[in-house]
Order: C-alpha cells, then structure tokens, then sequence
C-alpha cells in the first residue's frame, strides 16, 4: 500500500510540470532544516567568543549563546517565514530556555549529592547505627585510612516508623474530612469552616507543628516526653491537609451520574461513597497521599523537638528518642561526631542525603505505579 | 410486578422556583407512556420524582403525592431507598460503573447492597439480565471485561441490564436513547417493547417519532415561558395525541409548528 503511494508520487514528480505554473499563493517560505542547528552552532560560538572576550566562564557562555541563539533564530524565521511564525518561534525557544533554567537546579543537586554520597553508601552504612561510634573511632579511621564506621540504619528505620505512624494517623482524618466536604458538607457552614481551617493549616511552619505536637504531649505526659509518636503527630499536622486537598479533588472529578446510578439502583449512599465513589477516585487519592508522604519525610526541624536525636537503634515509637535521615544528616553536619577529624562525619551525611533522596524518588515512582494500578480499567 | 402509579397535584421545586405546577397522571401497569414536550419543560424533573431521585439535586422537594398501587412515595416514613429499589431509572447518558467488569455492573444493585449471592444465582441473575436487555449475545465471552469498553449503545443496554437485575416494578428512562446513534436507538426501542410484557415503563424523550413508536399513552409538558412552572398540558392515547390533539398547543408542538 504505502509502495504504491511511493511510487506514484515519484510518477508525478517525474511528469513534467505545466510551463505556466505559478508559485503556490499558498505557500510561504520556509527556513530549510539545517537552518535552525546551523544557527544554534553559531551561536554557541558566537557566545564562546563574547565570552573569552570577559574572561571565560561556563555561566556566561551558556548565558551569551543562549540569548544570541534567541535573537538570531527569531529574526531569521520572522525574515523568512513571516510575523507570526516568528513569534512563535520566539516563544517556543524562550519556553525551553526556561525549562532547562529550571532543570539545572535539580541536576546539580542529584549530581553533587550522587557524588558526595556514593562513597559512603555500602552495606555497613545501610545496617549499622551511630552506637559506640564516638569521636575516637572516627580518628582512628582518619589515621589508619580505614573505611568509615558508623551507619543510617537507626535513622532510616526511625524515617520509616516515624512516617508510617504520620501516615496512619493523617489518612484516615484527611480522607474522612474530605468525604464529609464533597459528600456531605456541600457548601454548608461547618464545610466552609473546615476549608478554611484546612487552608490555614497548609500554611503552618513546620516548626510550628513540631511545637505543637511537643507542648501537647508535653502536657500530657509531663516532661521527658519526647518519642517517635509525637514526631508523627508532628508530621500528621502538616499532611492531614495535603491529605484532604488531593482527596477533595478527587471526590469532585467522580462523576455524579454515577453517584445517582448507584442511588436509582436503591443503594444508601454511605455504601454508594464506599462502593462506587470511593473506588473510582481510589488512583488519585492513593497518588496524593504517597505524595503527601514525600512532602513530609524530610521534615527536619519539627523532629528535633518532638523525637530528638539518638546514635542507637530504637523500634519502639512509643518510647525513647528517636533519629531520622534529616535530624541525623543536621546532627552529623553541624556537631561532627570527632570536632578535629570531621571527613568521616561529612561523608555520613552525605549517604545519609542521597539515601533521604533515593526514598523520597521511589515514593514518586510508587505514587504513579498506584495510580496507574488502581485505574479504571479500559480494555475492549 | 409491575405496578401502577397514580399522581395527584403535585408540585415540584428547586429551593424557591416551581419547576412543575399541579401534575396529575395516571399510568397504568405493563405499559409504556412517554412524556414529550420541549425543554425545560420539566418532564425530567417530573419523571425524578416519580422514584424520589429529584431529592438528590440540593434543594430539591416535592409537595403532592404519588401513588405506587396506593402506596404514597411521599407519605412519613417512607425510606427513599425502598422506593428507588421498586422504581429503577435508566438515565440520559450511559453510565457503566468504570470500575467494575461488565458482570459486576449488572449484579451493582445487589453487591452494593452487600447481599451474599452464591455463584450460581449471581450467574443466572446476569445471564437473565443481560438477555432481558438484547445484550448477552454480545458480551457472553467477555462478562469479567470493564464496562466502559463497550459501545456507547451497548452500555445503554448494560445500564438497564443493571436496572432490571433488581426486579423493580417500575423503569424510568431519562432520555434513554438520546446519546445514541440510529441502530443502538432502535435496539432500544425494541428492548422497551418487550419490557413492557413485565414492566411498567415510563420514557422522556425528544424524539417523537420515538414516542409515537414505543408508548401507549404519551403526556405532553409544556411551560408558558422562561421561569414559569412547566405544566402537564395533554395526556392520552398516543394515537390521539399524534392524530387528533384536543389542545392546540399539544397539536403545534406534535406537527412541528413549535419550539
């Protein structure tokens, strides 16, 4: 089929065009397919050469070619292709400059802590704590050049604990609150209250929450009171309303026709939000609350005054102090374990980041594998 | 089963504004009756209240009554959901639920209800469903598929599949085939004529050729202007309505001479 499309247009060109044929009133020109990489390269020289005229540097290379590509590639499509394919040619180059502007931020952080943290990252660091490692031992490590002792492992599974916890208090809040909003509230008094509340609440410093949670249970418990749990009512306080946002948004994207087929089938409507509503919006809420989760696993300062610092393993959440990556990262940074020989300290924090950033990616993955595991299903 | 349903004075409204004024109807049972009349005219929100769906809409209440074989819908005490049970609804657009399989949508008014059914029973409840509605033909070998893969004429006929499955005496149907092209109309049509045998079958539509094939009785709505109440102008005989109208309205809306 396609041969034969091939071969009769090789025909037609072949045939001899009518002497009397005009130029296509429809056409413009157009700017051959080299023109744009042509001029790009000359830029990039262009810009090389303006800036070793100032003294070479990569920053304002990049920013001199960049900005005489813009002008040059915008005039010669303007020239050649008329006002408005040159606008658009102006807009679309700005819109991927500023795209990659906003990936270099991202990229040079994955590459400077891939850099810095892969050195420490090796089994002994995933499965072993800060207990018995003191300032001596990290000495003797700097004298002999022997691997650096001491891991995260306290700290990861204080990580996991602290926001597994944080994550069963706020889901359930979050979601029954954004149930009662969509499905019950409608645009009553107390639902009108409790956006508003909730909006307040995304706006709390996390410190604040941290602060909270401390004196609450500091109240309770007398002082001393300092524990895993409370760090995850800490982190509770500040998902519950990402929670309730994403799940809201959610509920309303539920079609309503399906609601009513589920009520004409004489369904109640508790069972019809459970059964129907529930499960068709399931993707999105699940995607939202992973995503709420990342936000929160890197809380630094709201851990500090709920669960405190510790170089031992502790599972219990219930009692004693606990670390996670970001309280053990600040720690290992600003009070190196050896005041004199801080390399070895450095280097754990390090690992201890790009574990922090490996966990909070897979949290990403994850929440699009849900969404896309959880989603209505389209096959014929 | 079927039932018969009788309608005195009622009064339909949105909050404050009267969408329907003084409605009285009789439909008798194993019959179809089709309600025609232009838009806005309130022969959708007429036909919502019939299973207590208007309620739903905030703001939505109905003063009058109606009569299911003498049982006020409306009368104290009355659970809406008892109702909606009796009375199914088949509505405009097709509305397959998106995550469920096609057998799970047609057994929707039992497993939501969180009734046990064992296996067998479940399988012969779809297959009499699925039959009952012109479609197990075409979705015996794909019962545990998603819903909404199916056409969009198809899904209208899981969607009163779905309906009967629950063994109403009465189905309301929304402008059922107004999404759908000519064959899938007809489909339905056909379907509406052979529920009659068990069903009492109230239809809206704006077809009226629709109207003059699939029902016995036809009511004409019609409103006297933008934000007035809609009014049930004529009910009869279909022939009648379509040959010999005894309001003039009725007969310049069936010839084409309005709206």
């Amino acid at each position: 089929m396609s041969a034969m499309t091939t071969s009769e247009r090789s025909n037609t060109t072949t045939q001899p065009t009518p002497p009397s044929r005009k130029r296509n009133s429809l056409a413009k020109g157009k700017l051959p397919k080299w023109a744009i990489p042509a001029i790009a390269g000359g830029s990039i020289i262009l810009g090389a050469a303006g800036s070793t005229l100032t003294g070479f540097h990569v920053a304002s290379f990049a920013i001199y070619s960049a900005v005489i590509f813009l002008i040059a590639a915008s005039v010669a499509t303007t020239v050649v292709e008329g006002k408005r394919r040159g606008k658009n040619a102006t807009w679309t180059y700005l819109i991927y400059a500023s795209f990659i502007l906003a990936l270099i931020p991202l990229a040079s952080v994955l590459y400077t802590v891939l850099e810095k943290g892969l050195p420490g990252m090796n089994m002994h660091f995933l499965f072993s704590s800060m207990n018995g490692v003191t300032g001596a031992v990290d000495n003797q490590t700097v004298e002999n050049g022997t691997p650096v002792l001491g891991g995260a492992y306290h700290a990861l599974m204080g990580t996991l604990l602290i926001t597994l916890w944080a994550t069963v208090i706020s889901v359930p809040v979050g979601m029954l609150t954004a149930i009662y909003l969509v499905e019950y509230g409608k645009n009553g008094p107390l639902a009108r209250a409790i956006t508003f509340f909730v909006d307040v609440m995304t706006g709390i410093p996390s410190i604040v929450a941290g602060l909270f949670a401390a004196a609450f249970f500091g109240l309770i418990l007398g002082p001393n009171s300092r524990m895993g749990i409370v760090a995850a009512v800490a982190l509770s306080v500040l998902m519950i309303p990402t929670v309730v946002r994403s799940t809201e948004e959610m509920l309303k994207i539920v079609p309503n026709e399906l609601r009513e087929a589920s009520y004409a089938l004489g369904v109640r409507r508790w069972r019809t939000i459970l059964k129907v509503v529930i499960p068709t919006a399931i993707s999105g809420i699940a995607s939202g609350v992973t995503l709420a989760i990342a936000r929160v696993i890197g809380e630094t300062a709201p851990i500090l005054v709920t669960a405190g610092i510790a170089s031992n393993i502790n599972l219990n959440v219930f009692a004693n102090w606990m670390s996670t990556l970001p309280t053990f990262i600040y720690y290992q940074i600003m009070t190196p374990t050896s005041p004199t020989n801080v390399d070895p300290s450095i280097q754990r924090a390090w690992a201890a980041a790009l574990l922090l950033i490996l966990m909070v990616m897979a949290l990403n993955l994850a929440a699009r594998l849900i969404a896309k595991l959880f989603a209505p299903k389209k096959g014929r | 089963m079927a039932k018969r349903i009788d309608v005195n004075d009622l009064n339909v409204y949105y909050s404050k504004f009267r969408a329907v004024e003084g409605v009285s109807i009789n439909i008798e049972p194993k019959s179809v009756t089709a309600f025609i009349g232009p838009s806005g005219c309130g022969k959708s929100t007429f036909l919502r209240t019939l299973n207590r769906m208007h309620e739903v809409i905030p703001g939505g209440r109905v003063e009058g009554e109606v009569l299911l074989d003498g049982d006020d819908l409306y009368g104290p005490g009355v659970d809406p959901v008892t109702v909606r049970s009796q009375i199914g609804m088949v509505f405009q657009r097709p509305n397959p639920f998106p995550t469920m399989s096609i057998k799970d949508n047609v057994l929707a008014g039992v497993k939501l209800n969180g009734k046990k059914i064992s296996k067998s029973d479940a399988d012969a409840l779809v297959e009499k469903s699925l039959r009952g509605a012109n479609l197990w033909n075409e979705v015996k070998d794909r019962l545990d598929k998603p819903g909404s893969g199916l056409s969009g004429g198809q899904q209208q006929r899981l969607c009163i599949a779905r309906t009967i499955a629950v063994k109403p005496d009465v189905i309301l149907m929304d402008e059922p085939c107004s999404a759908l092209d000519p064959i899938s109309t007809l489909a339905i049509e056909d379907l509406i004529n052979e529920l009659k045998n068990d069903y009492t079958v109230v239809i809206v539509t704006h077809n009226m050729q629709q109207a003059a094939r699939v029902s016995d009785k036809t009511a004409f709505f019609n409103i006297a202007g933008t934000g007035k109440p809609g009014r049930l102008i004529e009910y009869n005989d279909t022939a009648a309505i379509f040959s010999n109208p005894e309001q003039k309205a009725t007969e310049d809306y069936v010839s084409g001479r309005f709206g």
